[in-house]
């Protein structure tokens, strides 16, 4: 125990020991005083709805059109592009040319991209 | 509060600006170019790799650094570590295009974003080997791997190459976050990301936990992209899925990046504490060889053979990373060397595997193989060859590779695990020389596709391992010239 690395990693070994601990315990302790019924013999009504909810049609899992995702993208994309614009914006001054050159630089490949999208057709909804 | 700009010299980083503006230009080109026309695309990349190859030669020897912020620790450095991987990336952009050509016609995958996302996946390489900063490493990272998602999912209606791009963009956004916080781990203990800054931190108030903590998620996220055992269990699929040249393309360039980062970062961030880290990579390592080269043993695919092939070869650049601990200029520079073979002997193998596919996926057995010998002697002759090159056997350029790499962990005393090495060598020769034995011993209808761009790429990686088999001096004294000033600062503190 002389190694300091060692005595450092303690907390975080302790607390591997308490999560541990505590990821055991609790499926231990709903195993030990959770009613004890096999899901076979339960009610049906059990796995519908609950009262005023709508009864299930068709698979949760379904195909989304993909013009959606195209969309999502493209909005992560302008939100980012104004993440960058505003601080620049804030400290224009302070930042002078350098920062007007930069952001020219990034806009400029920046509005290429939009281009791009735009000739591509990704914008097309129909 | 006074604003300086960084100090930026455009003309050190011109290898990388050129690709991406080649890249950016294909782009725009694709625009306004009819339907029908996409041969342009081949030459506007190989020109762009090519100008790239020659700014980035004149740059050697020249220790140039730029991106200089106030604290003056340049962001990006252009040594000779980081312009003999550059030029490794170039080359394997180089080779991988001819490879391409005829398989993307016949698979109807020739577009023109092929050869552009291949250009910003190596630009993004690029930036890796030149990174001197975590920050900077971190987006490199990123401008590598996000093209390769894309081209993983290239041949799109079919759902192994979807499966392929899925499981590798999961399985890379949990490897980049994981860097991301060893990162930041590394960050609260150091208070910087500047590599130089971080050995300095550490040469001053010495070693703590969570610095070390931060190290081993820096190592796992550099061990998923250069797949090492256990963070390897997305490689066979995703190779498998993905198309052939992406493959080939992957298995040399993104593995070869992550070593340039965790190369970086182990030796010149942390080199202080290359007591924690000797023992994490030799156990890496062993795993990596073992796993690598007896799961091999099983495959049926020659696909996932050489995903499984390209495990084990990792493990043997993890020996080299290994005894870069106790000997920074051997280790650093027999890395450097068995990267630069296997470049050579890998892609030659994959071109093989390209001409031999029919359609996508079909051909890909090793059964295919059989009595390939008496219809394409050549191109046989060839695959034999680089299949002793990745055994190891000499004259090849896998055997001077693995040569350097024994012999700088021997010099680091690091016996067990150059006797883990050797005994599999020995193992993968099984399932290696299997492909000649198929290939030369039974009948078969196998047929090679081949156009002149695939032959002529094949011949030129054929000699290269053989040169490098024969004179491996030349390219040695270079990576030595490379790991000097990639050490230097090892040898000034």
């Amino acid at each position: 125990m002389d190694n300091p690395i060692i005595v450092d990693y303690l907390p975080i070994f302790m607390l591997l020991l308490v999560a541990l601990f505590f990821a055991l315990l609790l499926p231990a302790l709903s195993l030990l005083l959770g009613p004890k019924r096999s899901p076979k013999n339960a009610a049906p009504h059990k796995y519908i709805a609950y009262e005023s909810g709508m009864a299930a049609i068709g698979e949760a899992q379904r195909r989304l059109p993909v013009k959606f995702y195209r969309i999502a993208v493209l909005f992560i994309l302008f939100d980012v592009d104004i993440i960058l614009l505003v601080p620049w914006a804030v400290t224009f001054r302070n930042l002078g040319f350098y920062g007007l050159a930069v952001m020219g630089v990034f806009m400029f490949l920046f509005i290429l991209g939009d281009v791009w999208v735009w000739k591509k057709g990704i914008l097309e909804w129909e | 509060m006074e604003f300086t700009p960084p100090e930026i010299n455009l003309l050190i980083v011109a290898p990388v600006l050129i690709i991406m503006a080649a890249g950016s230009l294909g782009m725009v080109i694709d625009l306004f170019m009819p339907d029908g026309k996409k041969g342009w695309a081949v030459w506007l990349a190989a020109i762009g790799l090519l100008l790239a190859l020659a700014q980035n030669i004149a740059l050697w020897n020249g220790n140039y650094e730029t991106f200089i912020p106030q604290n003056g620790v340049a962001m990006v450095v252009m040594d000779n570590f980081a312009i003999f991987l550059n030029a490794t990336f170039l080359l394997t952009g180089l080779l991988v295009i001819p490879l391409s050509r005829s398989y993307l016609q016949r698979t109807g995958l020739e577009k023109p974003e092929y050869y552009m996302l291949l250009l910003f996946s190596i630009s993004g390489m690029m930036l890796m080997g030149m990174a001197n900063d975590l920050i900077l490493v971190f987006l490199a990272l990123e401008v590598l791997s996000i093209p390769l998602y894309i081209m993983c999912g290239m041949l799109w209606p079919r759902p192994e190459s979807e499966e392929s791009a899925m499981k590798y963009f999961l399985l890379g956004a949990f490897s980049s976050a994981i860097f991301v916080f060893g990162i930041a781990l590394v960050y609260g203990a150091t208070t910087t990301t500047a590599i130089p800054l971080i050995f300095d931190a550490v040469a001053a108030n010495g070693l703590n936990a969570m610095i070390v903590t931060g190290l081993a998620f820096l190592m796992v996220g550099a061990g998923f992209k250069v797949a090492a055992v256990p963070f390897h269990m997305w490689t066979p699929d995703v190779y498998e899925g993905a198309p052939t040249p992406v493959t080939a393309f992957m298995s040399v360039g993104a593995k070869i990046a992550g070593f340039a980062a965790l190369l970086r970062v182990l030796m010149l961030a942390l080199p202080q504490a290359s007591g924690e880290w000797v023992t994490a990579v030799a156990v890496l390592s062993t795993l990596t060889l073992i796993i690598g080269n007896v799961v091999a043993i099983r495959q049926g695919n020659i696909k996932r053979m050489l995903a499984y092939s390209s495990i084990a070869h990792a493990g043997y650049i993890l020996i080299a990373v290994a005894a870069a601990a106790d000997n920074p200029s051997a280790g650093v520079s027999s890395a450097l060397f068995y990267m630069f073979a296997y470049l050579f002997t890998n892609l030659g193998a994959f071109g093989m595997v390209i001409a031999l596919e029919r359609n996508y996926g079909e051909g890909n057995l090793l059964d295919d193989f059989k009595g390939l010998a008496k219809r394409h002697p050549w191109l046989s002759l060839a695959m034999a060859y680089f299949m002793l090159s990745l055994t190891g056997i000499p004259p090849t350029g896998g055997f001077s590779a693995k040569f350097y790499v024994f012999g700088a962990a021997i010099e680091a005393e690091l016996y067990w695990l150059v006797l883990i090495g050797v005994i599999t060598s020995v193992i993968s020769g099984y399932y290696y020389l299997r492909v000649v034995y198929l290939m030369y011993m039974f009948d078969g209808e196998g047929q090679l596709i081949t156009g002149r761009a695939l032959q002529f790429a094949v011949f030129v990686m054929a000699i290269s391992t053989l040169v490098l088999g024969l004179f491996p001096e030349g390219l040695f004294n270079l990576t030595a010239e490379a790991t000097l000033s990639a050490t230097r600062l090892l040898a000034g503190g």
